[in-house]
């Protein structure tokens, strides 16, 4: 019987478990629960309450940011200056509350300060047309210096009035005994997968990564975009900045040192595409949780931490490599 | 009247004259081929009327209004539409996807409002019916052929009640099957009542589906004539300058 050209176009290519088993994030989380599975049969320490909460916990600041970081990689940009601007909020947040301000005034401080650094970013990018490499490398550089400035190179630990609201904030666990940074991760996530699979604002990000040119072409405010795009990154990473504070109880000017390549590593790893186009919010989590397993399961296993390197390195470039085979297997 | 109707149009480039004194009306319902060398100015005359540039000098009329566009945007809100030689598409996103981009259907509270899917898929699965391509609303057009994305691009134009479809090279990397496909459509839009532009070095597509052709040489129209009145040979000539003008 011959398929008539209805049939054809209603006919879906691929069935619901094929789109799920070509999915990059989908062999991830795969690995992350196998992960989980071993070390819980194999270790006494992993399956513990304590071990567990740590983990959560351990995931969410490179978790938060990763999702920042997603939606400036689907764009088919990169952001290098989370790091830092993780750190210049936090010790913005530290200055102020400790000069007396509440905790209200340390946060609105804090936030603004991303903004505005990644209003700068997103400008410099969109309108003058620099390389995202370069500019957010040259932020990496100026935020960190301008935390020094802040805080004269000292450690805060003393928060001033609002002391106890800013660590119940970051160590407390207000909703079943979950973590609060998890809760705040959870969110945030939840939006983010919003955004990028039912607003206008999402499907652009998209088609600028995809095809820069087409989408100026088609009338999509790409510029603008861009900007709001960097913005969101620096605001993930204040965010970040803020919880983390309230969670250790103290900011040094080498917080989040080196911290910009394990989100980029947990956004790719997640499916994110450094040419952009491709990234999901549920990939950012999973990345950062498999980083995280890692980390903690060579700790249970006795292996030295000097390894740690090789295994993250390894488990990203991993992960790409399955995308690659893939994508060789379509083209021929 | 005129669908559209250029009167005296220039455009130079500093000291380069790219396009000089041209007069042309387009007809609704009308296909017209766009004929000439390399830098023979069709790019740019065709480029000012999607908005991409701004005449030097001379007058457009759509449907004996006179328009000014600054901007590609405010020709497509005159109705205008092009369908560029890259096709402009998205590889990344759906067949659907790229019908809508810019122009996505939403649901809910202005600007609050989620993507409307089933809408955009649906209406977009129409629009390749009625062209009678089989591409599928869902599918990533990275995996499309040449013909299917044509479609797409085409589809663009169907969406927003174009009155004036420009096409660019539309057949020049595409398979022989392909542009039999691509003709139709361009045979499907005439028929809507639009008024198509063709751009093409393709003698046999102009000729098999365009009801005029213009010949442009050196930034000034050398013929304007019905394509039955024409043949092959004198339109070469015409574009070579072997002909120098009819």
């Amino acid at each position: 019987m011959a398929i008539t050209l209805d049939q054809s176009i209603e006919q879906k290519q691929q069935t619901w478990l094929g789109a799920i088993l070509s999915h990059q994030t989908f062999w991830v989380l795969a690995a992350v629960i196998l992960a989980c599975l071993f070390l819980t049969f194999t270790t006494e320490a992993f399956a513990t309450s304590t071990n567990l909460y740590n983990i959560t916990r351990n995931v969410t600041f490179v978790a938060i940011i990763a999702l920042g970081m997603t939606l400036v990689i689907i764009t088919g940009g990169i952001d290098l200056s989370v790091g830092s601007v993780l750190c210049l909020c936090s010790m913005i947040l530290a200055v102020v509350m400790h000069a007396g301000y509440g905790i209200w005034v340390g946060i609105a401080a804090s936030l603004a300060t991303a903004l505005a650094i990644g209003a700068f970013n997103g400008v410099l990018i969109a309108y003058l047309n620099f390389p995202p490499f370069v500019v957010t490398l040259g932020m990496l550089s100026i935020a960190r210096s301008l935390a020094m400035v802040a805080s004269n190179n000292t450690v805060v630990f003393q928060f001033g009035p609002d002391h106890d609201k800013l660590l119940a904030l970051g160590g407390g666990a207000w909703f079943f005994g979950i973590a609060n940074p998890v809760l705040f991760m959870i969110a945030l996530a939840l939006l983010t997968g919003f955004v990028l699979r039912w607003t206008r604002f999402g499907r652009f990000l998209f088609a600028i990564g995809g095809n820069e040119h087409a989408a100026t072409l088609t009338g999509v405010p790409v510029r603008k975009i861009k900007v709001i795009v960097y913005m969101v990154s620096a605001l993930s990473a204040g965010i970040a900045g803020i919880i983390q504070t309230g969670w250790l109880g103290a900011v040094t000017t080498n917080i989040g040192a080196g911290m910009e390549l394990q989100v980029i590593a947990a956004a790719v790893i997640g499916g994110a595409n450094l040419a952009g186009g491709t990234g999901t919010a549920f990939g950012a989590l999973v990345g950062a949780a498999l980083i995280e397993v890692i980390r903690n399961s060579l700790g249970l296993l006795g292996i030295s931490a000097f390894w740690q390197g090789t295994f993250i390195g390894g488990a990203t470039i991993l992960a790409v490599l399955f995308d690659r085979i893939r994508n060789f297997r379509q083209s021929e | 009247m005129a669908a559209l109707e250029l009167t005296n149009i220039s455009k130079h480039f500093g000291a380069i004259q790219a396009v000089s004194d041209v007069s042309l009306t387009l007809e609704a319902g009308q296909v017209v081929g766009l004929m000439g060398d390399n830098g023979a100015g069709k790019s740019t005359l065709v480029k000012m009327i999607a908005g991409n540039f701004r005449p030097s000098g001379g007058t457009m009329r759509l449907n004996g209004r006179e328009i000014v566009l600054h901007r590609p945007l405010d020709a497509r809100q005159h109705g205008i539409e092009i369908v560029h030689q890259d096709l402009a598409l998205c590889d990344n996103l759906t067949a659907a996807a790229n019908v809508y981009l810019g122009r996505e259907l939403r649901v809910g509270f202005g600007p609050l409002g989620i993507l409307d899917y089933r809408t955009m898929y649906r209406r977009a699965g129409a629009l390749f019916k009625e062209l009678k391509s089989e591409t599928r609303p869902r599918d990533v057009v990275r995996q499309m052929s040449g013909g299917q994305r044509q479609a797409v691009a085409i589809a663009r134009t169907m969406l927003s009640e174009a009155k004036i479809v420009l096409m660019d090279e539309p057949t020049a990397a595409i398979s022989v099957r392909q542009v039999a496909e691509v003709l139709n459509h361009i045979r499907h839009l005439r028929d809507r009542g639009i008024a198509v532009v063709l751009i093409s070095h393709r003698m046999p597509d102009v000729f098999s589906v365009a009801d005029r052709v213009i010949v442009m040489r050196r930034g000034r129209k050398v013929a304007d004539k019905p394509i039955a009145t024409s043949s092959p040979e004198e339109v070469t000539g015409l574009i070579t300058g072997a002909i120098e003008t009819v």
